[in-house]
C-alpha cells in the first residue's frame, strides 16, 4: 500500500451530491450562445460586410456621433443622479420603520413592471410645457420636455429600482455595533458615514450604477416620448437605429449597434474590474 | 477616572431593564458584571458609554455629571463581542480610526499617529500584521485589535462587553489572562459584561452579581462565593444545593427532621437552605442529620456527584463525595452541611415588596 497522495491537480469539478453537472454546463453554454453570443455575433458580422471605411463613414457621422453622445452622456447623468438618491431610498427603507414603508418599498420596483411605453408618456404628460411640473418649470425658464434633461429624467426613472435593490440587501448586513463603535472612539456623524459606511457599500454602489447605467443606454421606450428627438439635440442611439431600419438600412443600423456594443462593453469591463478591486478592499461579505 | 452609577433605571417601551441600580468604581478598577441574559448588565455597560440614554438617574464621571456629554465626548472605550471591526480598514488603520477623526486642533500628527498605532499593536502582540485586514484575522487576534482601537483613544473607561464570548475555550483562557496583564499595565477603570462566572471570577477585582435588572451583590470574588447575600447569588455562582426548610427554635426543621443546623437569631418560619456539594460530610446515624435515598451517581473528574431523593422523594439534592467512596444505588445516605446559609422567605419577601437592603441570612461554619 503506498502513502502517496494523489498530486494535486486542476478538476472540472468538485464532488458533489447533486448530480447531472454535465447536463446543466451543456445546457448554460448552449443558452447562453442562442440568447446572447450568436446575435451578439451577427452584429458584428452584419457590419463587417460594410467594410472599414464605409463603417467609419457612418460610424463617425456628426448624426451617429451626437446621438452616442447623448445615449451615453445622458446615461451616465442619470445613472450618478440615481446613485445618490437610490442610496438614500435604499437607506431610508433598511433603517426607519415607518407607517407604509411596505408602499414605498413596493413603489420602488414600479420602474421595473411597469411597460416602458407607460412610464414614458406619463412623464411626458407631467413634464410637457403644460404638464403639471412641465407648466411651473418653464415658467421659471427651464424647459425639460423634449430636451436632454427629460431624457435624464426617463432615465432615472428606469434605473432608480437597480441601485436600491443592489445597496439594500448590503445595507442591512451592516452591524450596528461599527456604527457605535465609531461614535465611542468619537467619530463624528458625517465621519461615520464618510469613513465607515460607505466604504463598506462602495462594491454594491458600483453595481447599482454599472446595472442602471447599463439599463440606461439601452432604454428607449421610455424615452422617444419625452425626448422629443429632434436630430443633433435630443436624439438617442437607439432611436437612430430604428430610424435606420426603417429607412431599410440594415447596414448603417447594425453598425451603430456595433459602435454602441463596443462602447458598452468597454465601460461594463471597466466597472467591473473597479468593482472586483472595490470588493477586495472593502467588500462586506469578504 | 472614578465612576459613579447613581439610581438608574432604564425602561424600554415599558420593560424595565434597569431598576434603581447605583453603584461606585474606583479609579483603575477592574469589575465584572456577572449575570444571566436578561440580567440588564449589557444595558447598564451601554448607558455608561451613552449608547443609551437613562429613563431615570445619573452617572457621574469622576466628579462630572456625564449625561451632558454626547458618546464622542464622553471618552469611552468599547469593545463588543463580535468585535465590531472597519472590515475595509487595514488593523493599523482600525487601530488609528480613533485618533484620525480627531478635530484638526487636537489631532495628533499623523506620523505621531502611526507610532501610537504600531506601540498598540505591540502592546496587543500583534507586531507585523498592521497591514492585514480583520478577515484575515483569527478570532482572538480580532479581538485584540479591538481592544488595541479602544485603548489608542485614551479612555477615561474602558468598557467590554462580553469580550471573549465569540471565541473558544482556550483561546478564551489565554485572552483572559493577557487582559488582566493589560489592565494592570495600563491602569484603566474598566468594566466587562460577562455571563461566565469562573471568567468574571478569576478576573475582576470586584464582581457585581446583577438579575432581572437590578444588582444583588458587589464584592470580591472570595466575598460573593464565600459569603452570598440572597439565594439567587448563592445558586447563580459556583454549584449549590438547595432545600426548603423552616427554622423553630433556633434549629432548621427539614418537615418533622431536625437537621442538627443551628438557627441561631433566625426568625422562626419557613425558607429555603443552601449549601455547596462539596461541603458536606457524611454521618452515621441520624441524630440530626439530612438523608436520603441514592438516586443517581455521577464521576465528575475526582469526584463523585451523588444525587439523593430527599424527604419522600420531593426534593433532589446533589452531594459531592471522594471518588473512592462507595455509593449503591438506591442506598441511603446521610450526610451534614459544614457550611450553609438559611434564607428565611420573610425576609425575602420583604426584600422585594419593599427593596429592603439587605436579606436576613445566616451563615454557619
Amino acid at each position: 500500500m503506498s502513502l502517496v497522495l494523489a498530486a494535486p491537480r486542476w478538476r472540472w469539478r468538485r464532488p458533489s451530491v447533486l448530480p447531472g453537472f454535465g447536463l446543466t454546463l451543456g445546457f448554460a453554454l448552449v443558452y447562453l450562445s442562442l440568447i446572447v453570443l450568436i446575435p451578439l455575433a451577427g452584429v458584428v458580422w452584419r457590419s463587417a460586410s460594410l467594410g472599414w471605411p464605409q463603417f467609419w463613414a457612418i460610424a463617425t457621422d456628426e448624426r451617429t456621433v451626437q446621438a452616442l453622445k447623448i445615449s451615453f452622456g445622458a446615461s451616465l447623468v442619470a445613472a450618478s443622479v440615481n446613485v445618490v438618491f437610490g442610496v438614500i431610498v435604499a437607506w431610508v427603507l433598511v433603517r426607519y420603520r415607518f407607517p407604509g414603508r411596505r408602499i414605498v418599498d413596493a413603489a420602488v420596483d414600479l420602474p421595473f413592471a411597469l411597460p416602458t411605453a407607460v412610464a414614458g408618456i406619463a412623464l411626458t404628460a407631467i413634464y410637457a410645457p403644460n404638464g403639471w411640473i412641465g407648466a411651473p418649470l418653464v415658467a421659471l425658464g427651464f424647459k425639460v420636455a423634449f430636451t436632454p434633461v427629460g431624457i435624464v429624467i426617463a432615465l432615472v426613472f428606469i434605473g432608480l429600482p437597480f441601485v436600491v435593490r443592489t445597496v439594500q440587501p448590503v445595507m442591512e448586513e451592516i452591524d450596528r455595533e461599527v456604527e457605535e463603535v465609531a461614535a465611542t472612539l468619537g467619530a463624528r456623524r458625517w465621519q461615520t458615514i464618510s469613513r465607515v459606511l460607505l466604504p463598506g457599500l462602495a462594491p454594491s454602489i458600483l453595481t447599482g450604477f454599472a446595472l442602471a447605467f447599463a439599463r440606461a443606454v439601452g432604454e428607449y421606450g421610455s424615452v422617444i416620448f419625452i425626448a422629443g428627438n429632434i436630430p443633433y439635440v435630443s436624439e438617442i442611439a437607439p432611436l437612430l437605429i430604428v430610424i435606420r431600419l426603417e429607412e431599410y438600412d440594415y447596414p448603417a443600423a447594425t453598425a451603430i449597434a456595433a459602435v454602441m456594443l463596443a462602447i458598452s462593453f468597454v465601460m461594463l469591463l471597466v466597472i467591473n474590474l473597479v468593482q472586483a478591486w472595490s470588493r477586495r478592499r472593502f467588500g462586506y461579505g469578504a | 477616572m472614578d465612576l459613579s452609577i447613581r439610581n438608574v433605571s432604564k425602561a424600554f417601551e415599558q420593560f424595565p431593564a434597569l431598576r434603581d441600580v447605583s453603584l461606585d468604581i474606583r479609579s483603575g478598577e477592574l469589575v465584572a458584571l456577572l449575570g444571566p441574559s436578561g440580567s440588564g448588565k449589557t444595558t447598564l455597560l451601554r448607558l455608561i458609554a451613552g449608547l443609551e440614554r437613562p429613563t431615570r438617574g445619573a452617572i457621574f464621571f469622576g466628579g462630572e455629571d456625564a449625561s451632558r456629554r454626547s458618546v464622542q465626548e464622553r471618552n469611552v472605550g468599547f469593545v463588543f463581542q463580535h468585535y465590531a471591526l472597519f472590515r475595509h480598514m487595514t488593523v493599523a488603520d482600525n487601530i488609528a480610526f480613533g485618533l484620525r477623526v480627531r478635530p484638526a486642533a487636537t489631532r495628533p500628527s499623523d506620523r505621531e499617529i502611526r507610532r501610537r498605532a504600531s506601540e498598540l499593536l505591540d502592546l496587543v502582540q500583534l507586531t507585523g500584521l498592521e497591514r492585514r485586514y480583520p478577515h484575515q484575522l483569527s478570532g482572538g487576534q480580532r479581538q485584540r485589535v479591538a481592544l488595541a482601537r479602544a485603548l489608542a483613544i485614551e479612555p477615561q473607561v474602558l468598557l467590554l462587553d462580553e469580550p471573549f464570548g465569540a471565541l473558544d475555550a482556550q483561546v478564551r483562557r489565554e485572552l483572559r489572562r493577557w487582559l488582566r496583564e493589560i489592565h494592570d499595565a495600563t491602569g484603566h477603570t474598566s468594566l466587562f459584561v460577562t455571563h461566565d462566572q469562573e471568567e468574571a471570577l478569576e478576573l475582576a477585582d470586584r464582581v457585581v452579581v446583577m438579575s432581572e435588572g437590578r444588582i444583588e451583590q458587589v464584592g470580591t470574588a472570595d466575598e460573593v462565593y464565600d459569603r452570598p447575600t440572597s439565594p439567587f447569588v448563592y445558586g447563580f455562582i459556583g454549584d449549590s444545593s438547595t432545600l426548603a426548610a423552616r427554622a423553630e427554635h433556633g434549629t432548621i426543621w427539614l418537615d418533622d427532621r431536625a437537621t442538627g443546623l443551628k438557627a441561631d437569631g433566625a426568625p422562626d418560619g419557613q425558607g429555603s437552605l443552601y449549601f455547596r456539594p462539596h461541603d458536606i460530610t457524611l454521618v452515621d446515624g441520624c441524630g440530626g442529620c439530612i438523608a436520603g435515598i441514592v438516586s443517581a451517581v455521577r464521576r465528575v473528574a475526582g469526584n463523585r456527584r451523588v444525587e439523593l431523593a430527599v424527604g419522600g422523594g420531593r426534593e433532589r439534592v446533589e452531594i459531592e463525595l471522594p471518588a473512592d467512596q462507595p455509593v449503591a444505588l438506591g442506598g441511603r445516605i446521610a450526610f451534614r452541611p459544614t457550611k450553609w446559609r438559611f434564607y428565611s422567605d420573610a425576609a425575602a419577601a420583604a426584600e422585594t415588596a419593599e427593596a429592603v437592603p439587605p436579606a436576613y441570612a445566616l451563615t454557619g461554619s
